[in-house]
């Protein structure tokens, strides 16, 4: 059975999630890769991040192709979510984030993190970045655009297909 | 002699970094669909659902099949009866990828320094070549465009000889299992074993050049494979990582004479949208 959800993410919501569930995500959801990362957490320590409310919003680890012209974005796929996790726990508790959507598995202190925000990790499909870029119906850059593909995208998703990969009570699917 | 055009490689490699980049290798499309009929539970089958979902968007639409283009790797067969008019082969290579990354929409993920600047190339430039010369009047170029997750989860280990073929085994299997979802399961793994350093990761990439469901030649190593490919499947790591049957589509084992005091054994990765083509001028 398919579980629909959308954004921003509830508490409620994000409880009803199992891991292993398969849920299609609707909705604004913004990029971030390691660069976007980094840049996060000087601006946040610095005090001076502003603009973007990230309260139950979801994050997507993704660096996409360039849109061909006339098209929205181009392949849109995951990319390994480990080479984030150690921002992870400091920007959950300054940002206000709930959901993560990326592959592969989290690191004990974002496992942790995950439990104390009662928050939400998504596997997407690796590989499936064709696939993945029709379920996007809006795309615009908000943040760092010198980054290009590393820039944070505003995205707004309509079913996007995804795994609960790390529940709010940590359970883990991940091998 | 035969003379080729430099514009010519350019335009050829150009049209090769679009093509590639689109569609699977030979042989993945019916991996997928036996992993779909071997695979238990719904979420296995939904992720190989999408994953023939999403090659088929790529094809027809022609919308890269990842958003990883990849770094260039070239393997290139240079006939010693060709010369090359107007440039050096190595240049016409390099600005066909500019070309291609560029004005084909992929992504340019090379960056110009690995430690202090990282400045991103926005061509895709350098591309990685490796020529060898053969006898003939042909040009024999293979492209795989080579992602960073499934490089990343790769290793080499240079072994004592006592270590045998149980040490290689284990090697092989715990690189697998380590690696875990980030490689983009079910992969392929190439396994480089003997020469040196550097000349075992180039086998175990040279091995990832091999027809999907080929064996090697030496009923050794041929044995050796099928061993090891049960055995990678056998981890239950299955597809993306959330557990299944179908952890690679195939295993292919390259080896080479090696030093005596030495056992290289290098394995290389690479993920279920296994690309790989080659054109032939
Ligand atoms: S490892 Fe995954 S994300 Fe990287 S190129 Fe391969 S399929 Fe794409």
């Amino acid at each position: 059975m398919i579980k629909k959800i959308s954004t921003p993410l509830s508490v409620e919501a994000v409880k009803s999630l199992k891991a292993g569930d398969i849920v299609h995500l609707s909705g604004v959801i913004y990029t971030a890769r390691d660069a976007a990362h980094k840049k996060l957490t000087e601006l946040v320590q610095s005090g001076s991040f502003a603009g973007i409310d990230f309260a139950g919003a979801v994050i997507y680890y993704c660096g996409p192709t360039p849109a061909k012209p006339g098209k929205v974005i181009g392949s849109a796929g995951p990319t390994t979510s480990g080479r984030m996790d150690a921002y992870v726990p400091y920007l959950m508790d300054k940002l206000g984030f709930l959901g993560m959507i990326g592959k592969g598995k989290r690191s004990q202190p974002v496992i942790e993190s995950i439990k104390k925000h009662t928050g939400v990790y998504f596997a997407a499909v690796g590989g499936a970045g064709a696939l993945i870029s029709k379920k996007i119906i809006k795309a615009e850059a908000v943040l760092f655009e010198e980054l290009g593909a590393e820039a944070v995208y505003k995205l707004e998703v309509l079913d996007f297909p995804l795994i609960v990969a790390i529940d709010s009570e940590g359970n883990d699917i991940c091998r | 002699m035969r003379e080729i055009n430099f514009d010519e490689i350019v335009s050829k490699i150009e049209s090769l970094c679009l093509s590639a980049n689109v569609s699977l290798a030979d042989g993945i499309t019916d991996c997928y669909h036996k992993a779909l009929e071997a695979e238990e539970t719904a979420m296995a089958k939904s992720i190989i659902a999408d994953c023939i979902e999403n090659q088929k968007i790529a094809f027809e639409e022609k919308v890269p099949l990842c958003q990883d283009t990849g770094l260039a790797v070239f393997f290139i067969k240079l006939g010693d009866e060709i010369k090359i008019k107007g440039g050096l082969l190595s240049d016409a290579v390099a600005k066909g990828v500019s070309l291609g990354y560029t004005k084909g929409f992929l992504r340019a993920s090379s960056l110009d320094d690995p430690l202090y600047d990282r400045k991103n190339t926005r061509d895709n430039t350098p591309p990685i070549i490796h020529t060898e010369t053969v006898s003939g009047d042909k040009l024999e170029i293979t492209f795989i465009p080579k992602g960073g997750g499934a490089e990343n989860m790769s290793a080499l280990k240079m072994m004592s000889p006592s270590a045998g073929e149980k040490g290689v085994i284990d090697f092989v299997v715990d690189t697998v299992k380590n690696a875990g979802g980030n490689p983009c399961p079910p992969v392929v793994i190439g396994v480089g074993i003997g020469s040196n350093f550097e000349g075992c990761a180039l086998l175990a990439k040279k091995a990832l050049l091999r027809e999907i469901g080929s064996r090697n030649p030496d009923p050794r190593y041929k044995a050796l494979e099928e061993k090891l490919l049960m055995l990678v499947n056998e981890t239950g790591i299955g597809p993306q990582g959330f557990g299944g049957k179908t952890t690679a589509f195939d295993l292919h084992v390259e080896y080479a004479p090696c030093h005596l005091a030495s056992l290289p054994v290098a394995v290389n990765i690479n993920c279920h949208i296994h690309r790989k083509q080659t054109v032939i001028i």
